[in-house]
């Protein structure tokens, strides 16, 4: 073979895969097929080391409307003849080379994926992580990636919920940018990213075609890199008016009943579009690049095929249907044009006016060979796993102190500043946005809520994979519980350094795992999801970071609360323990370690039958309108979120529960399923019914009121202080 | 009564709009295309917030000069009730039918959040159904909604008691940190001197319902419904 290294490097396949596509067609492909094998087979498009891995993820639900992974976006049954659409997709290495654009067309896919499915994008959440932001590059990625999702989203009316952010050392230089959308639809609506019906054409709307983003999913998505100021041409620009427009257009057409399938233009652009619209109609396709508008003159079909313009949608239409979908198209003033049409074979043609430019069996092109890596168990989890009493002296500071040290660590405090720049309200459907433990959102015409909430915890996952993958989705499906919301379903997005390597695949393993046995304690499938692999910088990979994002239901909207204290007199109850007590053990990988004793150490653990009973006890206490408000312990421990209470709630807490043994572990320490509640004095029977009938473990903490957080002689603080330090603290660090 | 909501490409508080007043005010609603040119059947128009054409050369510039706008100015001088919100106040501006213009918040970041109104004047359609100096509770969600004007057209606004809202603090009080964009004298809305045409940046719609936190925007509605009644 006489195929140079360079342009193997350039569209990153091995010369064994080039071997390997030379063998399947028994001929050498030429330029423009290897361009779209190398976007095909790309880890991004291809999935090449993790789809073995995925296909042990949990996937049964009766409410399930698609098979997970076959279409767009995962879609599951609510009831009412409703269903809701969710993903949650990466833009990292796009957002590390320019984070406005990045973050901004990262907004702009996950809704395309979303609308593709004939649902309306009804919430967007967004799960982030950025380097210290003590460094000047740090804050200048955090700000264009918060000021690109704000002005996507913002633009184009679909409110952004809720999410998370953090920030940690491995994060610098490589930050990690995950959307997710959320969209309604009726259920006869559902629309398929299928080409199918011989004669049937395809049309491409919205934006032209530019040069943009060429090699996007195959050289910036699929590799490690540490050239990033070079690719900055391989990003794309984005163009959120297009989209609004697309979005109303699509929907319209879709309601219309217009189409044969839907399939929007993302990562590979028109190679993987087509490609894959074909393979799931079960058709061939043939196009002409030719009519593709372009942005530029000279556009070669190569790069016709390989742009990631933005904005771009394909329908797959009858021909009769094609002036009333044109119509359409030109009312919304968008451009519209035919590029081909579904065949009866099994095979994608593509043509620049009379010229073949490539001619491939579409099977060739969707089974790239899949990997699996031997693994072994990174060397630092023989050092990190133990950590020991002596190991972690007492501070000499106070609890008080370290209670505001840690309310004012950009990982726990407010993230106001962030969003208060995205609008979470319009379309009117947010009863709780924002700061609060899920969104809810209420759905119209129906007494019925969705609730919904982002969650991942790095650190947890880099000590123990297995385990942290778990408590990912616990944590996500908690922070749903506190809303009272029945958990339904989940997406993640698995970010994690180059798979290539045998403890980076082990992470990788363990935390699939991890999340597949939450998912089953649950009872809840994995719908939907993107995996982003070789995010490293100069051979160091980020933690393993596996956002969770999860859906729930309540069945009456009314019957809901967040984690604001409310009336001075209620009863605080901790749920999911019987002390306030923890070992050592429960400082594994606290914010508590690292911020104070600047460790990362310890083996974070789950017990998944306890924590689905604390879940459902908080859910039917909500719903029964036993409980007033609901709180769970996460980063910085049960202090943390005892204080977050009180600030919601503008009271304070006195609780005189005493302590025996260190107070460190007590207040700070992470210990999993613990969630803060408060309840009337004359709902407390009723409480007590409820966890004595589904088992659950509690300790009365004390009374809300007054002014200060008052832990027996350990903590006593002003609320007001608590506020202001947590509250500003992120704004202090912005401008420092 | 019915009220008319207009909807340019990349406006997206329209189907807000049309909620608030048909689904909680029970009142007649339409939508009107921007490319529409008969609005005869309408009482009140409503311009909602959003990117009108995405807001290229400056918000609300280019949706001025669409078709529908011709009739919008008819129906003004004719003496018909405009209510513009958001995009819809920036659009008025720029089509002159409000003096003034609005520009990038002084802190440069869009802005989504609780604002507290005081109602400076209960001398209009929009707010007959208010007390003079109550404090409404109401969202902004605009990156710019910088209120600024030349200090002769501030001081007739002044002096014909045409600002409608000014942002406050919760006890009425207008201050400076209780200025969330940039505003000029903290003008948060404003009406023309026939007081048919209302502008403001924050979003009466979005709190027309207890459980989206307030019930506000609902008085503006209610008083418009009155206004048509009477």
């Amino acid at each position: 073979m006489q195929i140079p290294r360079e342009i193997l490097d350039e569209i990153a396949l091995s010369e064994e895969e080039y071997l390997e596509i030379v063998r399947r067609l028994d001929r050498e492909p030429n330029h423009v097929e290897l361009g779209m094998f190398g976007a095909l087979w790309s880890e991004h498009c291809g999935y090449k080391h993790s789809k073995l891995l995925l296909r042990n993820l949990p996937v049964e639900s009766s409410r399930l409307m698609v098979n997970p992974g076959e279409e767009n976006a995962g879609v599951v049954d609510i009831g009412d003849g409703l269903a809701i659409a969710m993903k949650i997709e990466s833009h990292n290495h796009p957002s590390a080379v320019e984070p406005f654009q990045g973050a901004a067309t990262g907004v702009g896919g996950i809704v395309r994926d979303i609308f593709a499915m004939g649902a309306r994008p009804i919430a967007l959440l967004n799960s982030l992580r950025f380097g210290p932001l003590e460094d000047v590059h740090n804050r200048h990625l955090f700000n264009g990636v918060v000021g690109g999702i704000s002005w996507y989203g913002n633009c184009i009316g679909v409110p952004d919920v809720g999410g998370e952010v953090a920030f940690s050392d491995c994060y610098s230089g490589n930050p990690l940018v995950n959307a997710m959308c959320v969209g309604l639809l009726r259920s006869g609506d559902l629309v398929r990213a299928r080409a199918s019906g011989e004669g049937n054409i395809l049309i491409l709307v919205g934006s032209t075609t530019g040069r943009d983003g060429i090699h996007g999913a195959s050289g910036l998505a699929s590799r490690t890199f540490e050239e990033e100021r070079e690719m900055r041409p391989t990003v794309q620009v984005g163009n959120a008016f297009m989209e609004k427009s697309l979005i109303e257009a699509c929907l319209q057409i879709a309601a219309a009943d217009l189409l044969v399938g839907m399939q929007d233009l993302g990562a590979a652009g028109m190679t993987s579009s087509v490609v894959e619209a074909a393979e799931k109609g079960g058709s061939g396709v043939v196009i002409d690049v030719s009519k593709v508008p372009t942005r530029e003159q000279g556009m070669t079909p190569y790069e016709i095929m390989l742009s990631e313009s933005q904005e771009r949608m394909l329908l797959i239409v009858t021909p009769q249907n094609e002036k009333a979908v044109m119509d359409i198209c030109t009312d919304w003033d968008l451009e519209a044009v035919v590029i081909g049409q579904v065949t009866d074979g099994d095979t994608i043609t593509v043509m620049d006016g009379t010229n073949v430019e490539a001619y491939l069996p579409i099977n060739i092109l969707t089974d790239p060979p899949l990997y699996r890596t031997q693994s072994t168990i990174p060397d630092y989890m023989n050092t990190t796993r133990f950590l020991k009493e002596s190991e972690v002296q007492l501070p000499t500071e106070s609890p008080s102190s370290v209670l505001l040290r840690l309310l004012s660590s950009d990982n726990i405090a407010s993230k106001e500043w962030i969003y208060r720049q995205y609008d979470h309200q319009v379309q009117t459907n947010t009863m709780q946005g924002p700061g609060g433990d899920a969104a809810v959102l209420r759905l119209k015409g129906t007494s019925k809520a969705i609730a919904l909430a982002t969650d991942t915890n790095g650190r947890y996952c880099y000590l123990d994979p297995l385990s942290g993958g778990a408590i990912s989705v616990a944590e996500a499906c908690r922070n749903l519980a506190c809303v009272g919301a029945e958990p339904l379903a989940i997406t993640d997005c698995l970010n994690f350094g180059n798979p290539e390597r045998p403890d980076v695949y082990y992470q990788l393993e363990s935390c699939v795992s991890g999340i597949s046995d939450a998912c089953k304690a649950f009872g809840i499938p994995v719908i939907s999801g993107n995996v982003s692999l070789y995010n490293e910088t100069r051979g160091t990979a980020i933690w393993p970071t596996p956002s969770i994002g999860a859906l729930g239901l309540l069945e009456d909207a009314k019957l809901t609360t967040n984690t604001a204290f409310k009336d001075a007199g209620d009863i605080v109850i901790l749920i999911g323990s019987n002390s306030l007590e923890s070992g050592i053990e429960s400082l594994s990988g606290s914010e508590y370690l690292e911020v104070i004793h600047n460790t990362i150490k310890g083996s974070p653990s789950i017990d998944l039958a306890l924590e689905t009973i604390v879940q459902d006890t908080c859910i039917k206490g909500i719903q029964a309108g036993i409980i007033k408000s609901a709180h769970d312990c996460s980063d910085g421990g049960l202090a943390v979120a005892l204080a977050e209470s009180c600030i919601a709630g503008n009271i304070g807490l006195v609780c005189d529960q005493g302590i025996k043994g260190r107070w460190d572990t007590a207040l700070f320490g992470e210990t999993q399923s613990r969630i803060v509640l408060s309840v009337s004095p004359d709902e407390i029977a009723s409480f007590q019914e409820l966890a004595l009938s589904t088992g659950t473990p509690y300790v009365v903490l004390g009374i809300v009121g007054g002014e200060r957080l008052i832990v027996n002689s350990l903590l006593n603080t002003n609320i007001a202080e608590l506020s202001y330090v947590w509250q500003n603290a992120i704004a202090v660090h912005i401008n420092s | 009564m019915k009220f008319g909501v207009i909807v340019f490409p990349g406006t997206w508080s329209d189907v807000d709009c049309h909620y608030a007043v048909k689904e909680v005010l029970g009142q007649e609603a339409r939508y009107i295309w921007h490319k529409d040119e008969d609005i005869s059947d309408i009482d009140c128009l409503i311009i909602p917030g959003g990117f009108s054409y995405g807001d290229y050369l400056r918000t609300g510039a280019i949706a001025r000069f669409s078709p529908v706008m011709r009739q919008v100015e008819k129906f003004a001088a004719d003496g018909g009730l405009v209510i513009g919100i958001c995009n819809g106040f920036q659009i008025l501006c720029e089509s002159g039918l409000l003096p003034g213009v609005l520009i990038r918040n002084d802190h440069v970041q869009f802005r989504c959040e609780w604002v507290n109104l005081r109602v400076e004047t209960i001398e209009t359609p929009f707010t007959m159904s208010c007390d003079s100096g109550q404090v409404l509770s109401i969202p902004i969600s605009h990156g710019e909604g910088n209120y600024y004007a030349d200090n002769q057209v501030l001081d007739v606004l002044e002096k014909e008691n045409r600002i409608v809202f000014r942002y406050c603090n919760e006890d009425g009080i207008v201050t400076e940190d209780s200025n969330p964009n940039g505003s000029l004298r903290n003008i948060a809305g404003i009406v023309n001197s026939k007081r048919n045409v209302l502008g403001m940046m924050p979003h009466p719609e979005r709190c027309c319902e207890s459980s989206l936190g307030g019930e506000d925007g609902k008085l503006l509605f209610e008083s418009i419904v009155r206004a048509m009644q009477s």
